[in-house]
């Protein structure tokens, strides 16, 4: 038991819960992405992979899966116990075009995402913020403050072409607190648009 | 990139593993679908299957059983879909799952916050 234990350091989760909720956090390559999840992840952030199935999944055969021409993609994620039977799931993930099957089959069902931007960089995060605009995937960016000067949130909004309803935020990924206020931003945000919905 | 990683780490493991079957799309298990499983190791059964019976004594989520195997998404959830199969695990699908391009509801919203609020 104890050696089963040590190769499992971090918690369990409890044997209460019985939901598991997602939200992405997808940006560029060193935006900060891998930071913020492990900022408010209860365990240290864990890497696995993916294989890309969907794109030429129906034409080819079985084998294909360990063949040469096998596409994987790596990446991060950790987890927030919400209450006694749902924990949320954070997800990093690159936001380039061909990163964007992990959406088909892995982030289904995200409650929304983090658009993680970085203003040297702003060019990074145009592929993803029009790939879930299309998805119709609610999302807020979120500008990750790193040292030198800085342009405002309006030139960062002007820049991204995003439209005045989609909640832009400074924040610093390595913070917690920072972190934190950003995901509440998103779950304020989709409480909006369930009203509009509604209304 | 990631595609030499694969290679370097045992070109074969993966096929072995799964036994050739590539069809996880069909297999019913979402990234977080929470595993338990409902019976001991018992001897006998492929190595995989029973590091995964080991580690779901509580909920365990698909992504962290894979980060634990070292194996992708794709291939734990064949194997999960045979545990399934032989009665050895029970599985908790994710709510959103059923409608997964419908908005969250209110309550979860809700709940969502308070945890959100409690970091």
């Amino acid at each position: 038991m104890d050696s089963k234990s040590s190769e499992l350091p971090d918690t369990p989760l409890d044997k209460t819960i019985k939901d598991a909720l997602k939200i992405v956090v997808v940006g560029g390559f060193g935006v900060g992405k891998t930071t913020m999840v492990g900022a408010v992840s209860e365990i240290k952030p864990l890497s696995t992979e993916e294989i890309m199935t969907q794109a030429g999944a129906a034409v080819d055969d079985r084998s294909r899966v360990a063949q040469k021409n096998t596409t994987t993609v790596a990446f991060d994620f950790g987890r927030i116990t919400v209450d006694r039977n749902k924990v949320l799931y954070l997800f990093g993930a690159p936001g380039q075009e061909r990163f964007w099957f992990l959406w088909d089959q892995l982030f289904a069902g995200s409650l929304g995402a983090v658009v993680l931007v970085d203003t040297r960089r702003l060019e990074d995060s145009f592929y993803a913020i029009d790939r879930l605009e299309s998805r119709h995937m609610p999302f807020v960016v979120a500008v990750n403050r790193f040292d030198g000067p800085q342009p405002s949130l309006d030139r960062v909004r002007e820049a991204l072409a995003l439209p005045p309803e989609t909640p832009l935020i400074d924040c610093d990924a390595r913070r917690r607190d920072s972190c934190k206020a950003v995901l509440i931003e998103l779950v304020m945000h989709l409480t909006h648009l369930l009203d509009l919905s509604h209304a | 990139m990631n595609r030499r990683s694969l290679h370097r780490e045992d070109p074969d493991r993966l096929y072995t593993v799964i036994g050739g079957r590539s069809n996880a799309g069909e297999s019913g298990f979402d990234a977080v679908s929470l595993v338990v499983a409902e019976s001991a190791p018992a001897s006998g059964m492929q190595s995989e299957h029973l590091q995964i019976l080991a580690m779901c004594s509580n909920p365990t989520a698909v992504v962290e059983i894979a980060a634990r195997l070292a194996l992708p998404v794709t291939a734990v959830k064949i194997l999960l879909r045979d545990l399934l199969d032989q009665g050895r695990i029970t599985v908790d699908h994710p709510t959103s799952a059923a409608a997964p391009t419908r908005l969250p509801d209110r309550d979860t919203l809700k709940q969502v916050l308070l945890g959100l609020q409690k970091l």
